[in-house]
């Protein structure tokens, strides 16, 4: 009945994810608003090359050129120093979208590593979790304080003051944000670990290792999913809320939580000044979580093909 | 066949299995206590031979499978498979000694991880334990879904693009994947509609003859297991009630508990089902963390004997090939000359007149 030449290999799943994602209207605008952002910060500083820190060093011709409404010179408007809006929208968002997406990235791999271990091992669990809620327990404002005390000059002659700054910022925000993601994981981790696959993949004889690679991990995307897109947009906020209190990037170092803080003073003369950077962040949030969305859907074969 | 059997060495020889639950109560999670999920049980099975393994739910059936296979560390006892104790084996060495023995789940559903094509879930054992390249691989992945009766162009599917049959036959696939030799099959018809319930068993039966497997099969359903077992185990609270050859227990059951548990079996005829003696037992079963203090079953026994209530009985073989455990059989209950010795006599004599 079956002729064996006709019948296709297993092919690669990836395509099949892609497929369905493709169909999925909401993680498509997501995605492509998402590289819309990127290229926005990436590559329009090459074509809008107006330097975002320049202050005219002329004081009567500074103060001309400050809080200016959006026109052709300035697309966007300045700020109340006379600095361009749109070249600093560009170069703040190349910071918060790195910063989003690193710190993002550690806070999850962290969470999910401490999930998985604290779920799958017996042993484990309790120091990690005890370790888990020690971490939840912490004034979270006062330690950054501390870290970016302690470290910011050291890492600052290492690295050169931004880019010690970007990996102190990134950094602390990863390792104070992994906890909601490891409560979630290891809550599935344990739910899983009784599931009969797991059973028969035991007496298969598949070491640990593999085990969770190959049953679990697969099997707890979707939460990890949802934590990690929720993430990017708490670390951008979190990186604002770090420069407004002096504890992160330069004063005058753009980033889209910065000109935020900075517009707030404004907001009532210049509420343009604030919804900028406010969209840009809804926007990079909002795609994210749509392209999580898609993805997770993507990801389950349940859902896959409907 | 199983005078052949007989000649040869068991394959599987379990002794005194005990796998005890340890139940942590109090602020401090002392440990109070165990549910004493299987205590003490012990049997042989022969190569090619099929145990049935029955008894009602929470028995401790699904335990013994699972112990057998090492799902579990084990309390006591040891567990033989082909020459190798299973149950003192290190990590590494029991992981070269799980082709040999293999599981068919009860729940076909939850037995296979729904993000794995059909491909990869039969293919897993051979990544494990070979290292074969792709084709080999995808050729004896074929060939195992031949063997079950599932279409090859199935390969690329999910678990839940399948019937429950068919996801029942997928689990078999995984487990023939290495050429075991011993299966246990704990309850694999229980979560399928009757129709399938044959297909499968008699999958199994094909698969049996052609490969020369040995199963442990584990069920609930007495009329399955009759069709398919050479012997039946009766167990109850974690012990093993009766031991006998398949047909010699349905026709005349030894222990009090076996014939009850017989009595229920439903009789398709109804002027036979009217005139039948069903045996409908008092009270529920004890917990296992607390049983009875003698004879598992002297709380709801029929013909209860004081000695049951203060003496563990033993399972010893009170018939040629056919194993009991009970005071009724036992010889010093027989001079006791209480009630239950005398129509222990009465039974074998008619045992003898059939």
């Amino acid at each position: 009945m079956t002729d064996t030449s006709v019948i296709e290999k297993p092919r690669n799943q990836w395509a099949d994810v892609w497929a369905q994602f493709k169909t999925h209207k909401g993680a498509v605008i997501g995605l492509a608003v998402f590289i819309g952002l990127v290229f926005f910060v990436s590559l329009g500083p090459f074509i809008w090359t107006k330097d975002p820190t320049y202050i005219n060093p002329n004081a009567a011709e500074m103060i001309k050129t400050r809080n200016k409404p959006p026109s052709w010179e300035f697309p966007l408007g300045t700020d109340q120093l006379g600095r361009d809006m749109l070249a600093r929208m560009m170069k703040g968002g190349q910071v918060s979208i790195a910063v989003g997406m690193v710190a993002m990235s550690i806070s999850i791999l962290l969470g999910t590593l401490v999930g998985v271990m604290a779920g799958y091992f017996k042993r484990l669990d309790g120091p990690l979790m005890r370790l888990t809620d020690l971490f939840l327990a912490l004034p979270l404002l006062p330690l950054l304080l501390v870290m970016v005390m302690l470290f910011r000059d050291p890492l600052a002659r290492a690295m050169g003051p931004e880019g010690g700054t970007f990996l102190l910022i990134v950094f602390a925000i990863g390792v104070t944000s992994w906890m909601q993601a490891a409560r979630i994981v290891r809550g599935e981790v344990l739910a899983l670990k009784e599931r009969e696959f797991v059973l028969a993949a035991r007496s298969i004889g598949t070491p640990p290792r593999r085990m969770i690679l190959r049953h679990i991990l697969p099997n707890v995307v979707s939460p990890i999913m949802v934590s990690a897109t929720l993430g990017i947009a708490s670390a951008i906020i979190t990186e604002s809320a770090l420069s407004f209190l002096g504890l992160g990037f330069p004063p005058d170092f753009p980033t889209w939580g910065r000109l935020l803080f900075d517009g707030v003073d404004y907001i009532q003369q210049y509420p343009e000044r604030v919804m900028w950077p406010g969209i840009a962040i809804s926007l990079t949030v909002l795609s994210v979580n749509y392209i999580g969305d898609g993805l997770r859907d993507a990801l389950d074969p349940r859902i896959r093909g409907r | 066949m199983l005078d052949a059997a007989k000649s040869q060495a068991p394959l599987v020889q379990v002794r005194g299995l005990k796998m005890y639950f340890p139940i942590y109560t109090g602020l401090m999670r002392r440990h109070t206590g165990d549910v004493k999920a299987v205590d003490g049980v012990s049997f042989d099975i022969m190569p090619g031979e099929t145990l049935g393994l029955v008894g009602e739910s929470g028995c401790g059936k699904s335990t013994v499978g699972r112990a057998l296979l090492r799902l579990y560390e084990i309390t006591d006892g040891s567990v033989v498979i082909n020459g190798t104790d299973v149950a003192s084996l290190g990590p590494e060495d029991l992981r070269k000694a799980r082709p040999q023995m293999q599981m068919v789940f009860q729940d076909p559903q939850a037995s296979l991880n729904p993000r794995m094509t059909l491909a990869d879930i039969i293919g897993e054992p051979l990544n494990e334990h070979t290292d074969w390249n792709a084709d080999r691989k995808l050729a004896r992945i074929y060939e195992l879904m031949d063997a079950v009766g599932l279409n090859r162009r199935f390969a690329n599917r999910f678990p839940h693009e399948f019937s429950g049959g068919q996801r029942q036959r997928i689990g078999i696939a995984r487990a023939l994947a290495l050429n075991p030799r011993f299966i246990v099959c704990d309850e694999p018809i229980a979560a399928l509609d009757v129709s399938i319930q044959a297909q499968v068993v008699n999958l199994l039966e094909d698969l049996q003859e052609k490969l020369g497997l040995t199963y442990l099969f584990i069920s609930h359903d007495l009329s399955m297991v009759r069709h398919i077992a050479d012997r039946v185990a009766v167990m109850y609270l974690g012990r093993i009630a009766e031991l006998s050859p398949r047909d010699a227990l349905y026709a005349r059951p030894l222990h009090p508990y076996a014939e009850a548990l017989l009595s229920a079996v439903p009789e398709p005829d109804p002027s036979r089902a009217q005139t039948r003696n069903r045996i409908v037992l008092q009270g529920d079963v004890p917990s296992p963390a607390n049983p009875p203090k003698g004879c598992n079953f002297c709380t709801r026994c029929p013909k209860v004997m004081d000695l049951c209530r203060s003496v563990k009985p033993d399972l010893v073989e009170v018939e040629p090939g056919r194993m009991v455990a009970c005071h009724l059989y036992s010889s010093d209950s027989m001079t006791a000359g209480s009630t239950g010795a005398t129509e222990a006599k009465e039974r074998s004599q008619q045992g003898e007149s059939l």
